[in-house]
């Protein structure tokens, strides 16, 4: 399996950075780096990395489960992700993820049928003091209201 | 000016911050105009003894959440050691309530470089790793091209400003774990593998990051070292309470008109920063209770909100400075739904590794569950105080007490907001 020049490039690189002989430290940035390329962890994708860091499969495949943000399916192109943690909740973060339910016809790491977005109810993700938070992919927006939700994803919508 | 992600306020003390909103804030060039890498220069010439000695003096407590002193954890670290030495910046950030280290890292990330190299010499370090949650993709990014900044113009690699010091600094990407941030869950994750707390002794200052000595520290305590080693520990001393040293980023977020984060020094009355610093609480409404440091804090009762804000007298008050994540809440707050709220968080969050947690966490979150939906039982009150007092102190890291101790506080201090869950006909399903 290969990745985009600029990935072989950061990869290359990350493998360098650990101590000799310790580079199954590299597994797990390697496959969130690599799942944002492929899309998700595909089985070849473990293989790929296992044999890349020097590991057996299975210590690529066990650390899967353990990361809320790696997964074995591929979400959408646009994946929301709202806060309900105590901060945004305080200030219509739950309110804001039952909109984004209903907006999207979706439910928690469900994708819509055109495989365009997908949700998710995430814990904190540090933007709390510009709450409710979002996170569109890896773009925060902070202080999001329903009409502002509206807005980023018909945004998104149009971009297509 | 660069947009900041909340005004400042003019009673804040800005040592930390005081790059914040220049134009360029993270440039290299911006840095070495406002006295950067001035302290790495002067640490060349101290020894490690002096350096720890100064850092001792400042009284900081690591900002991550323990507020263990600084100073006295540098010491842990077996410079002599034949072993190499490894730094770990924990930018975990994960504690709800908590946003400052990311704005250490986008608006000042040389003053966090300078800090860990400082910190290399006091412990004869050559490598380190800034180990980031992996939501913050983009601060990744900015760090990796301020990393390369810093090797271009001859401030990391070798021969660092011409000083023959060697020093590598990396970024490590995380992908979704809240234990991560618990330090030696943080060394396994590093490692490789999934986040699972190590049995301390040995601790990781002895035995860390690939069984090596290793000295991790937060974001905000490395960024506060360049303070520190400029102008004296006693300086950054000064500008808090006595053992409880300098300035601190406090995040303040829920019920407030003017939500952000702010420094401010050690010991500031947490009334005076919810009322005038945050703007007090909109539409006139009264003050509940408040988290004082992330979720993980014992929470406070309105009127045990008159105090000055230091990891001790937070402790006294039978709470927490914790990691600067301070939520407050208003008179409309149903604290049974926060605590379920918080409750969800760790059962989802635990790593399952140990019993009381893995089990405790759960059956609170089922209990409470079943309470908000309408199915509470008189007992259940005391029920959810008795399993979170089984978990203290019983689990393999702090998690467990992390889960627990809001949960004892909540129900002792706001046993009235469960009322309205308790039916007669209530049934266990």
């Amino acid at each position: 399996m290969t990745f985009s020049p600029a990935l072989e490039e950061r990869f290359a690189k990350m493998l360098r950075a650990y101590p000799e002989g310790k580079q199954r430290s590299a597994v797990v940035p390697m496959l969130i780096y690599a799942q944002d390329e492929v899309g998700s962890i595909t089985p070849e994708l473990i293989e790929e990395v296992a044999r890349r860091c020097g590991v057996e499969t299975l210590q690529v495949d066990e650390v899967i489960g353990y990361y809320s943000m790696l997964h074995r399916r591929p979400m959408g192109k646009y994946h929301v992700q709202i806060c309900t943690n105590i901060s945004c909740m305080l200030v219509g973060g739950e309110e804001l993820y039952e909109h984004a339910r209903k907006k999207l016809g979706i439910g928690h790491k469900e994708v819509t049928a055109d495989g365009q977005f997908s949700l998710e109810e995430v814990e904190c993700m540090g933007a709390c003091s510009w709450a409710p938070a979002v996170e569109i992919n890896y773009d925060f927006h902070h202080f999001v209201t329903p009409e502002k939700l509206d807005k980023l994803i018909e945004d998104l919508r149009k971009a297509q | 000016m660069t947009a900041l992600y909340n005004e400042p306020s003019p009673l804040e003390t800005r040592i930390l911050s005081r790059r914040f909103g220049m134009e360029n804030s993270a440039s290299l060039d911006t840095y070495l105009a406002t006295d950067g890498f001035k302290a790495f220069l002067k640490a060349r010439e101290m020894t490690p003894e002096q350096i720890v000695e100064q850092v001792k003096a400042s009284a900081l407590r690591g900002r991550g959440g323990a507020g263990f002193p600084t100073g006295l954890k540098w010491s842990f670290v077996p410079r002599t050691s034949p072993k190499p030495k490894y730094i770990i910046v924990n930018a975990d950030e994960s504690e709800p309530g908590t946003c400052k280290d990311r704005l250490l890292m986008e608006y000042d990330p040389h003053q966090l470089i300078e800090g860990v190299l400082i910190a290399s010499l006091a412990v004869d370090a050559h490598a380190g790793y800034i180990y980031i949650r992996g939501e913050y993709r983009y601060l990744i990014e900015s760090l990796n091209r301020a990393i390369e900044e810093a090797y271009s113009r001859g401030y990391l690699g070798k021969n660092i400003a011409g000083t023959g010091w060697n020093f590598d600094l990396h970024t490590h990407s995380g992908a979704g774990a809240y234990e991560c941030g618990e330090e030696t869950a943080l060394l396994d994750s590093i490692e490789g593998k999934r986040g699972i707390p190590r049995m301390k002794p040995p601790f990781p200052a002895v035995a860390g990051a690939w069984a090596c000595p290793t000295l991790l520290n937060n974001v905000e305590t490395f960024s506060a070292v360049p303070f520190i080693i400029r102008e004296g520990g006693k300086a950054f001393a000064d500008l808090g309470t006595p053992k409880n040293g300098g300035t601190r980023l406090v995040c303040i977020s829920g019920h407030v008109n003017k939500p952000g984060v702010y420094e401010l020094p050690l010991g500031y009355p947490m009334l005076k920063a919810i009322y005038e610093v945050a703007g007090g609480i909109p539409g006139g409404k009264k003050l509940k209770a408040v988290v004082p440091g992330g979720s993980s804090c014992p929470i406070l009762k309105a009127d045990e909100c008159d105090l000055p804000m230091d990891y001790d007298t937070l402790a006294k008050a039978g709470s927490m400075l914790g990691s600067g994540g301070m939520v407050v809440m208003d008179e409309t707050t149903d604290m049974a739904r926060v605590a379920l709220r918080i409750m969800r968080f760790y059962a989802h969050e635990s790593c399952g590794w140990c019993i009381p947690c893995r089990e405790g966490t759960t059956w609170l979150r089922k209990i409470l569950t079943r309470m908000v939906e309408g199915n509470g039982r008189r007992e259940d009150v005391a029920l959810l105080g008795e399993l979170s007092k089984n978990m203290l102190g019983r689990t393999f890291c702090a998690l467990g007490d992390a889960a627990a101790m809001p949960t004892i506080s909540i129900v002792e201090k706001f046993a009235e907001d469960f009322d309205k869950y308790i039916v007669p006909e209530a049934v266990l399903v």
